[in-house]
């Protein structure tokens, strides 16, 4: 990678090979597993079980368990998928487009960013199944021979969702696992104990570092970007497909795709921001994820911000200019009907408080940028409850409209499903490293090979 | 003389990359061909000053891409107009702007598993056992050491001469790699 001038250096100064490599691996070789991890694992742990008993729950009762009914049959189900699934975008944004663009900064914050990729992939690919009426029979979505001469609906956006999100979740697996290949080895060859040299040993596959391996190993990896980022783009355009080819009024605007792609980023880059603020304290990685890092995220999420602050107004806009009453009745149910509050407080969270960072001093505070990161998952959150319910819960008759309230077994479902992402993500930071060592070491200054004479 | 040459090769330790390409570089022009480099990571220029081709990944990929975009656009054609039709709202059975985004979704999972496995069998992966692994210090190879690998398959190589080659490069140690 290039060098650049004139700015903030991506690693602190003073570090060679030996110690970036040994500070990141430290925390995988620790003998000994910190008090901070155990109680955060634990309290994780607990909410993951909160999730197991309400999905036990959900399969011997079924979905009226939930708040979902005609007119509103999609509840936090579709509203959680589409949260959890926009999280993940970040990830793959951080690795696949800043790869291309050359941008060195990625490389601190990439690894763990394509983790919560997958573990947000997985939390959102669990509720449409959970969401179907006999979850068992989620295979039936795959296109496979079977005695009823069946096929899916190939026609149907939820079918594109089946095929968007299993990819999705492959390609992001893929590319995790190739980025740390190298690592693994690293671990395997850093580890104490035969019992652990071997496990990383096998997963490591007998990387040895032979320029030929790396010569392809660099093609795979780009060419995994090249493909991951259009990927990426695919799979939130497919996922407001899923409400812009319906005919709901809320739901059918042509800004979905380009608006949702942006909220994903959005969303993505807080929750980057929300594990990397306490993580970088926690273990002291400071000399790695460095203001500047911090900086440019909250950049991403300011002009993503915008974006999306851009589609909240093209809908009102489109409501009005188009002349639709049905449109134009769903903009003012939004406004001034029963799930008002959560609209205003989505504009204040999504639209109003990232304003903040236009202000240099604001994205150099830590505490700030938290805050804000937390805010921005929330108001993201909203916007896709606004997006789902109010949509659905009054259309075209005033006789077919109806209320949806959240039941216990909704909350439990929804604050258990990061009970998992957390405890997924507490088992990946205590066992993989966390920062990509090998693309650490080639940054630095020594990494360069200098032209000697003779 | 046919007996199996006692050694696999010897292995040269650097301290950073100059060092190692300049070596490599050395090693071309004093005739060997069977050479090989390890590093931390991947440094720029490396493989083709070892005289390594150019990869046929992309190729692969490019053919996985299109094998994934044929079972893809064939998959729905298939089920749709042949063993399946369907009529839904007066659609044609061959609906194809429906069929995009399954098509495009498919080609990039192909492409991304031609990818990933194409490099790990052209890189002969998995391999647990290679020679150079029983030596204790390429343990560094992963951390912050430079290896020039001589193989005894080298038509040059002589276990003493080779050594003495390699000393001249004034490298941290050399190491026997038993086979």
């Amino acid at each position: 990678m290039r060098r650049e001038e004139g700015r903030p250096p991506v690693i602190e100064p003073g570090h060679t090979f030996a110690t970036v490599t040994d500070k990141i691996a430290a925390v995988v070789l620790a003998q000994k597993t910190s008090r901070g991890w155990w109680l955060g694992f634990g309290l994780s742990f607990l909410l993951l079980l909160l999730f197991l008993y309400a999905v036990g729950f959900l399969f011997l009762r079924g979905t009226g368990i939930w708040g979902v009914n005609v007119p509103v049959a999609w509840g936090f189900a579709i509203v959680n998928f589409v949260w959890w699934i926009g999280i993940g975008h970040a990830g793959t944004l951080i690795s696949a487009i800043l790869l291309l663009l050359r941008q060195p900064w990625r490389t601190s914050i990439n690894r763990f960013a394509e983790a919560m990729t997958l573990f947000a992939v997985a939390c959102a690919g669990l509720y449409p199944i959970l969401h179907l009426g006999r979850p068992w029979l989620f295979y039936w979505l795959f296109p496979y021979p079977n005695t009823m001469g069946l096929w899916p609906q190939f026609r149907s956006p939820l079918v594109w969702d089946v095929f968007a999100v299993s990819t999705y979740a492959t390609v992001s697996f893929l590319f995790w696992y190739v980025g740390l290949l190298p690592d693994l080895a690293t671990i395997r060859d850093r580890s104490r104990g035969p019992v652990r040299a071997r496990i990383y040993g096998v997963l490591a596959m007998g990387w040895r570092g032979s320029a030929a391996h790396w010569q392809r190993y660099e093609t795979a990896y780009l060419l995994l970007a090249g493909l991951s980022t259009p990927l990426v783009v695919s799979v939130h355009t497919v996922v407001s497909f899923d409400f812009a080819v319906g005919l709901v009024p809320g739901w059918h605007a042509t800004i979905f795709p380009p608006y949702f792609v942006a909220g994903a980023i959005f969303s993505g880059f807080a929750m980057v921001l929300t594990l990397a603020i306490p993580l970088r304290a926690a273990y002291g990685l400071e000399d790695f994820v460095t203001m500047r890092h911090l900086d440019a995220m909250a950049r991403v999420m300011l002009a993503t911000g915008l974006v999306v602050a851009y589609g909240y107004g093209s809908e009102i806009f489109t409501a009005w200019y188009g002349g639709n009453i049905y449109e134009e009745a769903m903009v003012s149910n939004r406004f001034f009907g029963p799930y008002a509050p959560v609209y205003w407080a989505l504009l204040a969270c999504n639209v109003v408080a990232p304003q903040a960072l236009w202000f240099a001093r604001v994205r150099a505070s830590v505490p700030a940028l938290f805050v804000l990161a937390l805010v921005v998952n929330v108001g993201m959150w909203l916007e896709r409850f606004v997006i789902v319910v109010t949509s659905l819960h009054r259309d075209f008759l005033p006789s077919s409209w109806g209320m949806y309230v959240p039941t216990f077994w909704d909350w439990a479902t929804f604050v258990g499903s990061i009970g998992l992402f957390l405890s997924l993500l507490f088992l990946f930071i205590r066992f993989l490293p966390m920062i990509s060592m090998f693309e650490m070491r080639a940054l630095l200054p020594e990494a360069e090979v200098r032209e000697t004479a003779g | 003389m046919n007996e199996r040459p006692p050694l696999y090769g010897l292995l040269a330790e650097f301290g950073d990359p100059t060092e190692l390409v300049a070596a490599v570089r050395r090693a071309r022009e004093a005739g060997y061909t069977r050479l090989d480099a390890f590093t931390p990571f991947p440094v720029e220029g490396l493989a083709e000053e070892l005289g390594c081709e150019r990869s046929r990944l992309p190729l692969l990929v490019f053919a996985g891409a299109v094998l994934g975009a044929a079972v893809g656009y064939g998959l729905q054609y298939w089920t749709s107009v042949v063993a399946y039709p369907w009529n839904v709202g007066g659609r044609p059975f061959h609906s194809w702007p429906a069929f995009v985004p399954v098509t495009f979704e498919l080609t990039v999972l192909f492409a991304a598993l031609f990818a990933v496995l194409g490099m790990l069998a052209l890189n002969g992966l998995p391999r647990p056992y290679h020679p150079v692994f029983r030596v204790p210090r390429f343990a560094l190879a992963t951390r912050d050491r430079f290896f020039l690998l001589v193989e005894a398959a080298d038509p040059l190589f002589h276990p003493e001469e080779t050594r003495r080659f390699l000393e001249r490069l004034v490298p941290r140690t050399v190491s026997e790699v038993e086979p």
